[in-house]
């Protein structure tokens, strides 16, 4: 990683008219990063990666790429190159002329661009399909075009627009796996749009999870996963159950499970007095079936809701003096029952995994 | 539930337009119709110079009606799609189709007035001190006929660009700007091939009904713009030929084919060559090139053919260079984009 | 909207496209005899020779009778077309389709005269005649070729109408195109669930189209009779070749285009039909234009 980091973003903002799209983004992304910006739809997260490309003027603040201010430079100018939402594969060119599109204007010769398609069709796997018509082509193939026809030109930052949307489930894994691969081999910095908060889970090396404009937090995925800073991030990645606690100190009581004494990177950052709100992750929690001893603290509860999943039972369980729920995922293993609804039981829990939000 | 309107086409347009090929083959002596067979009208229409010319002066006035009306619809067809925004987009194209609703004689009538040496378009030219004298030219020619046709025909041609504009993902263009390629070149390399089939079919829709037409060469076309259609009616109506009149219909349909024919199958060869060297400006120009070189090689061969090979010799060389040339493109250039 | 060179051009080109439109009424209210610049002053006078001029009124009434014939027939033709096209598949779909559609291109002359000729074939059959007798009135139905109703006591003619059949078939294949273009959109967002959940509910086939379907297409229907009807009162060709001694409003403007001295009239007859066009018109587009919202389809152009 070089010293200056390969994108600034200095409290960028953007009005459509009265809207206010982007609100004072500041971040920095690295040389050879998978960054992503996560969001639900209308958080300004694809405004913001336009605005990376060139395609949105901002209305102020600064985008630094290589240390250079790139106000008023136009997308074909910046050494950023787009895989587009919809892949923008040219209906009326076949996949070779789409890959070669950009070279137009490069210095290569005939034969070295002719090599230089060829190899960018080999890295996706369509070595076999430059010929092809690019309406004969499926979706996952067409989006192997749009990543080839932006990566032949070698740009410094590759942007991502919800590369993986249209793809079914089956096919968006496998390339999950296929683009981390490719980022890993090129070495160039991505940048990555989606609302698939599993999607940036799996591939980045940071997320930036925006909301309304802001980001709520840049981190990596695990922090991001164990340590949500506020509430709503907490909601949009994965699943939280959040129970009503008071806290004094460290020491802080959840109702319906104790008092535990928590680590200061469980805690908000500011100080915490009074009414406060704990969050535990389903999977940190679990049921114990009878005789099981626990490793950790205990609390009674009642089963109310039994959702099976084959590989896991998911269990919304009430605690013993409490009106809400509990989501608890396990396991499912031999020789543990799936428990019925209405059956008593004990859930174990760990202090370790709380995290404290300020209400 | 297609019988009733098919029904209806076949007997009103396919069962008179056979009738009107078998009419051709007949002949009228006053007032009787000799039914015998005989292509005597053919060989009468086709070395006469007088319909020759005619034909060639329809078929120049269509494609000139055509390329001017095509290249002022686009930059409007252009205009709507790209700049209006899109609440605006119905009311423009409201706006545009609402004088062709409007009575098609009056309109055309108008324009002689308009035209007229003493009307307002020489007079606010003189007024500006860009022209010294009326313009004469403007009048009873066949650029009057080709100003008023490009009038008439602005929705036909206009529409069609317009909706093949908008099927142009826009992000096709963001694409293009995203790979390096600047304003310019991203409409010659992408909006202008993806917006060509909506060109081609407003080629089509203009160019045909106006080798046809009759009111405007009447009005305002004088003795130097008359053209085919005016020649049928004076055949049927005025000198009570009509199988001479059926004739000169079906060979005006049947250039119109061929010609239709030809110009597709050479863009096919215009496209091709454009490719070959890369496309982009220098394509574009090769293709030009190549376009005025073909057309200018059939159009010698009409009208200057007869007094190289004789009348029917020259309707031989004609077939074999335009056949010729057909089979060559359809053989060797592999078919290309829209289809064609 | 950006005012760019491509704007300033849009806005020649409306003028350019407006500019017989423009100048009609002009020379309509003109004091003047001659069209021509400068304009004298104002006069309701041309407007007033309107009035008293029959032949005008026979040509617009023989008019009137074609364009209503003509937007029923040719709508309800354009109907099964489009329904047939939207909803089922047929062999050979998009060339028959193709061909409905070939007087949209079709130079009118060669329509006309092929319909002249026919009509020339079969006029020594003419006239076709078949009739009844219900009391002491005789019934004849006669094609002429115009199709002649004629109801008569052994006396004298009771009554007696005449529809000009050869125009009204011509710009009926004429108008068909336009018709069907119209209603295949009306057509085109219905879900065909919705006829289909109609029938679940318990309806009948009919019950369905007319509680249903019909609903949804009226605004179509509408679009479709008013535009037909536009085209055929302002179609001049074909009504030129086939009109016998009688008529349209077109053909008889034709005529009077001949007379300088009638130029003036002409003018103040073209504003009121130009106006009367133009009106029609924007009822049509808002019928459309409510039916396709009605499919829950969004806006995508004019006409045509």
């Amino acid at each position: 990683m070089s010293s200056t980091p390969l994108i600034q973003m200095q409290d960028v903002h953007k009005y459509y008219g009265a809207y206010h799209a982007l609100r004072g983004i500041t971040a920095e992304i690295a040389e050879g990063e998978f960054f992503s910006l996560l969001g639900p739809s209308g958080c300004g997260k694809t405004t913001l990666l336009r605005a990376i490309a060139g395609f949105e003027e901002i209305s102020s603040g600064a985008i630094l790429l290589n240390g250079a201010d790139m106000a008023g430079v136009p997308p074909n100018r910046r050494p950023t190159n787009m895989v587009f939402q919809s892949y923008a594969i040219f209906p009326h060119l076949s996949v070779e002329q789409n890959v070669g599109f950009g070279l137009r204007r490069s210095a290569l010769s005939v034969g070295e661009k002719t090599r230089a398609i060829g190899e960018a069709l080999e890295m996706v796997g369509l070595g076999h399909l430059g010929g092809r018509a690019a309406h004969a082509l499926s979706g996952g193939q067409r989006q192997r075009v749009a990543l080839a026809r932006a990566l032949i030109l070698k740009p410094k930052v590759l942007l991502l627009d919800e590369p993986l949307s249209a793809l079914d489930r089956k096919m968006r894994e496998d390339m999950q796996v296929e683009l981390m691969k490719l980022q890993r081999e090129v070495g160039i910095t991505f940048v990555l749009v989606t609302h698939d908060q599993e999607e940036a889970l799996v591939m980045s090396d940071r997320i930036a999870v925006m909301f309304e404009g802001e980001i709520a937090q840049l981190a990596d995925p695990e922090v991001l996963y164990r340590r949500p800073a506020t509430k709503r991030v907490a909601d949009f990645i994965g699943v939280m159950n959040f129970l009503p606690a008071t806290a004094s100190g460290r020491s802080v009581e959840a109702a319906g499970l104790g008092v535990a004494d928590l680590a200061a990177d469980q805690m908000p950052a500011g100080p915490v007095t009074g009414a406060c709100t704990v969050g535990l992750r389903p999977e940190t929690l679990s049921i114990l079936h009878d005789g099981e001893a626990s490793k950790a603290r205990e609390a009674s509860a009642q089963i109310e809701e039994v959702v099976y999943y084959g590989d896991m039972t998911y269990y919304d369980v009430r605690l013993d003096g409490m009106d809400t729920t509990m989501r608890i995922s396990m396991r499912n293993m031999v020789g543990r029952d799936v428990l019925d609804v209405g059956a008593r039981t004990r859930v174990a829990w760990d202090p370790r995994a709380m995290v404290v939000f300020p209400d | 539930m297609i019988s009733p309107p098919l029904i209806y086409a076949l007997l009103l347009l396919a069962v008179p337009l056979l009738t009107i090929i078998l009419f051709s083959f007949w002949t009228q002596n006053f007032l009787t119709i000799d039914r015998t067979f005989t292509v005597a009208n053919y060989a009468e229409a086709l070395t006469d110079p007088l319909y020759r010319e005619l034909m060639l002066r329809s078929l120049r006035i269509a494609g000139l009606v055509t390329a001017a009306t095509v290249l002022l619809a686009f930059p409007i067809a252009y205009f709507i799609s790209f700049h209006v925004t899109p609440e605006k987009k119905a009311l423009w194209i409201f706006l545009i189709t609402i004088p062709f609703w409007t009575s098609y004689l009056i309109r055309i009538f108008l324009w002689r007035v308009i035209l007229a040496y003493d009307g307002p378009v020489n007079g606010t030219l003189l007024e500006l001190g860009i022209i010294e004298e009326p313009l004469s030219w403007i009048l009873y020619n066949a650029n009057s006929v080709v100003i008023t046709l490009a009038h008439a025909f602005a929705p036909f041609a206009i529409l069609p660009i317009f909706v093949s504009l908008e099927k142009i993902d826009r992000s096709l263009l963001e694409a293009a700007r995203d790979l390096g390629e600047a304003t310019a070149m991203t409409f010659i390399r992408v909006t202008l091939p993806l917006a060509m089939p909506g060109v081609l079919a407003a080629v089509l829709i203009v160019f045909i009904p106006t080798v046809g037409d009759y009111v405007t060469p009447r009005l305002v076309g004088g003795s130097g713009g008359t053209m085919i259609a005016n020649m049928i009616y004076v055949q049927i109506f005025d000198l009570s030929n009509r199988p001479m009149g059926a004739t000169l219909a079906v060979l005006a349909m049947l250039t119109v084919t061929i010609t239709l024919a030809w110009f597709i199958l050479h863009i096919r060869f215009w496209v091709h060559l454009s490719d070959r060297v890369g496309g982009g400006v220098l394509g574009l120009a090769l293709a030009a090139v190549a376009a005025v070189i073909d057309i200018a090689i059939v159009r010698w061969v009409f009208l200057h053919g007869p007094d190289w090979f004789g009348p029917a010799g020259s309707l031989g060389v004609l077939a074999a260079i335009m056949g010729g040339g057909a089979i060559l493109i359809a053989w060797f250039v592999p078919k290309g984009r829209w289809g064609i | 909207m950006k005012r760019s060179p491509l704007a300033l051009f849009a806005g020649l080109y409306l003028i350019f496209l407006y500019a017989p439109i423009i100048l009609l009424p002009l020379f309509a209210f003109n004091d003047g005899t001659i069209i021509a610049f400068p304009l004298r002053g104002f006069t309701l006078g041309w407007f007033a020779d309107l009035a008293n001029t029959p032949a005008l009124h026979e040509a617009t009434l023989n008019s009137l009778i074609i364009a209503c014939s003509v937007a029923v027939l040719a709508t309800c033709l354009g109907l099964f077309a489009a329904r047939a096209v939207t909803r089922y598949k047929f062999p050979l779909k998009g060339g028959i389709l193709g061909f409905i559609m070939l007087p949209l291109v079709l130079p009118e002359v060669i329509v006309a005269i092929s319909l002249l000729v026919v009509l020339m074939l079969l006029l020594p059959d003419l006239p076709i005649e078949t009739g009844f007798q219900i009391g002491e009135y005789v019934i004849v139905l006669s094609v002429t070729p115009d199709l002649v109703l004629e109801v008569s006591n052994f006396h004298r003619t009771v009554f007696s109408f005449a529809l000009p059949l050869p125009i009204i078939l011509g710009h009926t294949l004429l108008c068909l195109p336009f018709s069907i273009a119209i209603l295949q959109g009306s057509f085109q967002g219905l879900d065909q669930s919705l006829e289909e959940a109609a029938l679940d509910l318990g309806e009948t086939r009919a019950g369905a189209f007319r509680l249903v379907i019909l609903p949804l297409v009226t605004p179509g229907i509408i679009a479709s009779l008013l535009i037909c009807f536009i085209i055929s009162l302002d179609e001049f060709i074909i009504a030129f070749f086939l009109s016998g001694n009688e008529p349209t409003l077109p053909v008889y403007l034709w005529g009077q285009l001949r007379f300088p001295a009638r130029l003036p009239v002409v003018m103040a007859l073209g504003t009121i039909l130009v106006t009367l066009s133009i009106v029609l018109l924007i009822v049509a587009d808002i019928f459309r234009r409510r039916g396709l919202r009605r499919t829950g389809q969004s806006e995508t152009g004019g006409f045509l």
